[in-house]
C-alpha cells in the first residue's frame, strides 16, 4: 500500500515537471490569443530558446545568462511574428508556421557551427543548469506516514523554473482580470474597434500581449535544456507547444482551465513513460502510443464542441484595420 | 496614407514570388556568411547537386514529385479559403491505405490492378483524414488550422503504433511493414527509358511523377472548369454570397477538404510504391509542410505550383548536396530558406507587396496624370 502510494506520489511529481513548459506555453498563448493574435508559434520560440538556452549556458558557465538569452530570443521571435500579423496585416498561421520550421533550420545549422556535435550542445554540468531545490526538512518530514512523502517526493526537489510556471498562471490570471492592461488586452481580442474609439492603441496593446508571450515562452524553453535536461538537443520540444496550444484551447483560453488541461496532458505523459514496455492484465502491452495521442484527441473532441463549448476570442486572427 | 494602387497581375504572380525567393536566399546567405561559409559557393554546390551531377535531376523531380501533390492540397483548400495545415498526416495515412492494400493483395493481384487499387486506397486514406476536419468545421464550428494540427499528431501516433505493433514484418526490429512484391512497385522513369532504349541515370523517379502532372491538369480542369470548382471558389470569396446563391456551403466545404486531403495521400505513392516499396515510419519527413510553402509561392494555381515544386525539389536535392560539401552547413540549411520563403511570401506578404505597387504605380502611370494621384 506505502509501495503503491509512493508510486502515484512519483508520477505526479513527474506530471509536474513534464508539465511546467506546457504552462508557461500554454499561459503565453493565453496572452496573445486573448489580444486577437493566433499563435502557432509557442513551438518556434520554445525551441531557439531551448537552443540559445544551452549555448549560452554551455559558454558561460551560467544557467542565468542562458535563461536571460533564451527570453530576448524568444522575445525578438514574437516581435516578427507581431510585425508580420499586426503591422503588416499578414496570415497569422503562416507567420506562425514559418517561424516554427524556421526555428528548426536555425537551432541545428547554428548548433552545428558552434559546436560541431550534430545540431547537439555540449553536456551542460550540474552548475551550468538550473538544480533543484530541496526544501528544509525534507528527509526528517519525508519519513511521516503518508503525508510526509507528500512533501519530500511532489513538493520538495524542483527547480526554480517549475515555481516559475506556477506563478506564471497566478500572474496570467491577475494581469487579465484586475489590471488596467488586461482589460484592454482582453478588448482588443473581442471588439478591437471598441478599443480604438476609446483611444487605446490596438497595435501596442498586441504588440505588448505578444512580448509577455515571448517571455513566457522563451522561459519554458530554457527549461527544457538547461534544468529539465542537461543541453539542447534537435527538435527537443517535439511538439510541446502545439500540446500547450491544445491545452489552452482545452482550457477555453483561461488561465486556471489551461493549468488544469496543462496538468492533464503531463500526467498523461509521465503514465505513458512509466507504462512503457510494462503488460497491463486484460490489454496486453500498454498502448503507450495511443495514450499520448489523448491531448489531440480530447482536444479535437472539445472543439468540436461534442463536450462543453470552446469559444476563442471574436477577433482573434483578423488583423486590425482602422475605420476612416 | 494613400491607398496603394493594385499590384498588376503579372508583377502579383511573376515578381513577387521571385522577389520572396530572393529576400529568403539573402537572408540564408547572411546566416552562411556568419557560419563562415561562402555563401556563393554553397549556392554553386546546391545547384551542382540539383541539376548537374549525374542523376541529379532525377532525384530534384522525385521531390519535386512529393510537393506537387501536397502543394496542390493546400491550393485547392486554399481556393475555399481554408487552411489546411494538416498535409503531413493526410499523407501519413495515405502511406497507410496504400500500404494496406499491397499487404493485403500483392500476393493475388496483378500490378494492373493492383496499383492502381493502392493509389485510390491512399488517396482514399487521405480524404477521410482531411474531410473529418473539413465536417467539423462545417458542421460543428471547430477552427480548421486546429483541427488539423490535431489531425497530423493522431496520424502519427496511429502509424507509430501500427507500424511498431501490428504491421511490423515479424521478425525485424525497424518499424516498418514487409516490402511488397514486385507487382506492387511503380516502375522507376530509368528503367522506362532503359526498356525504350535510352540511357537515363538511376534515380528514384518514378511514375508518380507523371500522376502528380495529371493531378494537376485535374485540379486545373476542376478549380477553373467545373461547377464544382466554381461553388469552391464561390465558397472561398464570400461565404454568405455563396449561400444566397443557393450553394450548399457546408457540403462544398467538406468536400474540398476531402479532395484535398486525397491529393496530400497521393504522395505517398511517389514515396510507398515508388520508392520504398513498403510503409515506413515518418516517410513525410515534413514534405506536408512544404506544400504550403509552394503554394504560397505557386499562388495556388497548378502551373505555379510545378513551377515552385521545381524550385523546392532542387532545394532539397541541393541541400543534400551541401551535406557532402561542407562540414557545417547541413541539408537543415534547406528547412531554414523554406522557413523563410513561407515567412515572405505568407506572413510578411505586404511588405513587398505595397512598396512594389506603390513604385510600379509610380512607374507605369504616364507623367501628366501623376500629379492628380496625389492626395
Amino acid at each position: 500500500m506505502a509501495d503503491l502510494w509512493l508510486q502515484f506520489l512519483l508520477t505526479v511529481d513527474a506530471t509536474l515537471r513534464v508539465a511546467t513548459p506546457l504552462i508557461l506555453c500554454a499561459m503565453a498563448g493565453i496572452f496573445s490569443e486573448k489580444s486577437g493574435i493566433i499563435d502557432i508559434s509557442l513551438e518556434g520560440k520554445m525551441l531557439m530558446s531551448a537552443f540559445a538556452a544551452a549555448a549560452v549556458a554551455a559558454l558561460t558557465s551560467s544557467a542565468l545568462a542562458g535563461l536571460m538569452t533564451a527570453v530576448v530570443v524568444s522575445v525578438l521571435l514574437a516581435l516578427l511574428h507581431g510585425l508580420a500579423s499586426i503591422t503588416l496585416r499578414g496570415n497569422q498561421v503562416i507567420s506562425g508556421l514559418a517561424i516554427n520550421i524556421l526555428a528548426s533550420g536555425l537551432t541545428v545549422t547554428i548548433g552545428i557551427a558552434m559546436f560541431k556535435q550534430g545540431g547537439q550542445t555540449p553536456n551542460l554540468s550540474r552548475a551550468e543548469r538550473f538544480r533543484p531545490i530541496e526544501l528544509p526538512f525534507a528527509e526528517q518530514i519525508g519519513n511521516l506516514p503518508l503525508i510526509g512523502p507528500i512533501y519530500r517526493e511532489v513538493i520538495s526537489g524542483h527547480n526554480i523554473l517549475v515555481w516559475v510556471a506556477l506563478a506564471a498562471v497566478l500572474f496570467t490570471a491577475f494581469i487579465l482580470t484586475r489590471t488596467r492592461f488586461g482589460l484592454r488586452l482582453r478588448a482588443v481580442g473581442e471588439k478591437p474597434e471598441a478599443l480604438d474609439s476609446a483611444g487605446v492603441s490596438v497595435a501596442k496593446t498586441r504588440y505588448l500581449a505578444l512580448i509577455v508571450a515571448g517571455v513566457l515562452c522563451g522561459m519554458a524553453g530554457a527549461y527544457l535544456s538547461t534544468a529539465h535536461g542537461s543541453g539542447f538537443v534537435r527538435e527537443m520540444t517535439a511538439g510541446k507547444g502545439y500540446i500547450a496550444l491544445a491545452a489552452m484551447i482545452f482550457g477555453k483560453w483561461q488561465p486556471r482551465g489551461a493549468l488544469l488541461a496543462c496538468l492533464l496532458f503531463g500526467f498523461l505523459e509521465a503514465v505513458a513513460s512509466r507504462l512503457q514496455g510494462v503488460d497491463v492484465p486484460l490489454i496486453g502491452e500498454a498502448p503507450v502510443d495511443l495514450i499520448l495521442a489523448l491531448p489531440y484527441l480530447l482536444t479535437v473532441i472539445l472543439l468540436a464542441g461534442f463536450v462543453g463549448k470552446a469559444m476563442p476570442p471574436r477577433a482573434i486572427g483578423e488583423p486590425y484595420v482602422k475605420e476612416r | 496614407m494613400s491607398v496603394p494602387p493594385a499590384l498588376p497581375r503579372w508583377a502579383d504572380v511573376g515578381l513577387i514570388p521571385l522577389i520572396n525567393v530572393l529576400a529568403a536566399l539573402i537572408v540564408s546567405g547572411v546566416v552562411v556568411a556568419i557560419i563562415g561559409e561562402n555563401p556563393f559557393e554553397a549556392m554553386m554546390v546546391m545547384i551542382k547537386g540539383a541539376f548537374v551531377y549525374k542523376g541529379s535531376l532525377g532525384y530534384t523531380l522525385y521531390y519535386a514529385t512529393n510537393f506537387i501533390f501536397t502543394g496542390l492540397a493546400v491550393a485547392v483548400a486554399f481556393h475555399a479559403m481554408l487552411f489546411n495545415i494538416g498535409g503531413e498526416g493526410q499523407a501519413y495515412l495515405g502511406g497507410l491505405g496504400a500500404g494496406l492494400v499491397c499487404l493485403m493483395f500483392d500476393s493475388m493481384l496483378p500490378a494492373l490492378v493492383l496499383i492502381p487499387l493502392a493509389i485510390m486506397a491512399s488517396a482514399g486514406f487521405g480524404a477521410v483524414w482531411g474531410a473529418i476536419p473539413g465536417y467539423l468545421q462545417a458542421k460543428r464550428g471547430s477552427h480548421i488550422v486546429i483541427t488539423t494540427i490535431m489531425f497530423n499528431f493522431l496520424a502519427a501516433s496511429i502509424m507509430v503504433w501500427l507500424l511498431a505493433g501490428r504491421l511490423k514484418a515479424p521478425g525485424q526490429m525497424s518499424p516498418e511493414t514487409r516490402s511488397f512484391s514486385p507487382n506492387a512497385e511503380l516502375p522507376f522513369i530509368h528503367d522506362i527509358a532503359n526498356a525504350l532504349g535510352m540511357e537515363i541515370a538511376r534515380s528514384p523517379l518514378n511514375l508518380s511523377f507523371v500522376v502528380a502532372l495529371l493531378a494537376c491538369v485535374g485540379i486545373w480542369v476542376l478549380i477553373w472548369r467545373s461547377r464544382l470548382g466554381y461553388a469552391i471558389r464561390a465558397t472561398g470569396h464570400s461565404t454568405h454570397a455563396a449561400e444566397y446563391a443557393g450553394i450548399p456551403v457546408s457540403t462544398i466545404i467538406i468536400i474540398t477538404m476531402a479532395i484535398s486531403g486525397g491529393l496530400a495521400g497521393m504522395m505517398a505513392i511517389n514515396e510507398i510504391l515508388g520508392v520504398q516499396h513498403r510503409t515506413i515510419l515518418g516517410f513525410t519527413s515534413g514534405y506536408g509542410f512544404t506544400g504550403i510553402a509552394v503554394a504560397l509561392m505557386g499562388r495556388n494555381h497548378p502551373v505555379g505550383i510545378v513551377l515552385a515544386s521545381l524550385l523546392f525539389g532542387a532545394l532539397y536535392q541541393g541541400g543534400a548536396e551541401l551535406d557532402f560539401e561542407f562540414s557545417t552547413i547541413t541539408r537543415e540549411m534547406v528547412l531554414l530558406i523554406q522557413g523563410l520563403i513561407i515567412l515572405f511570401s505568407g506572413g510578411l506578404a505586404y511588405m513587398f507587396n505595397r512598396p512594389l505597387a506603390h513604385f510600379l504605380g509610380f512607374l507605369l502611370t504616364p507623367r501628366n496624370v501623376r500629379g492628380g494621384r496625389r492626395g
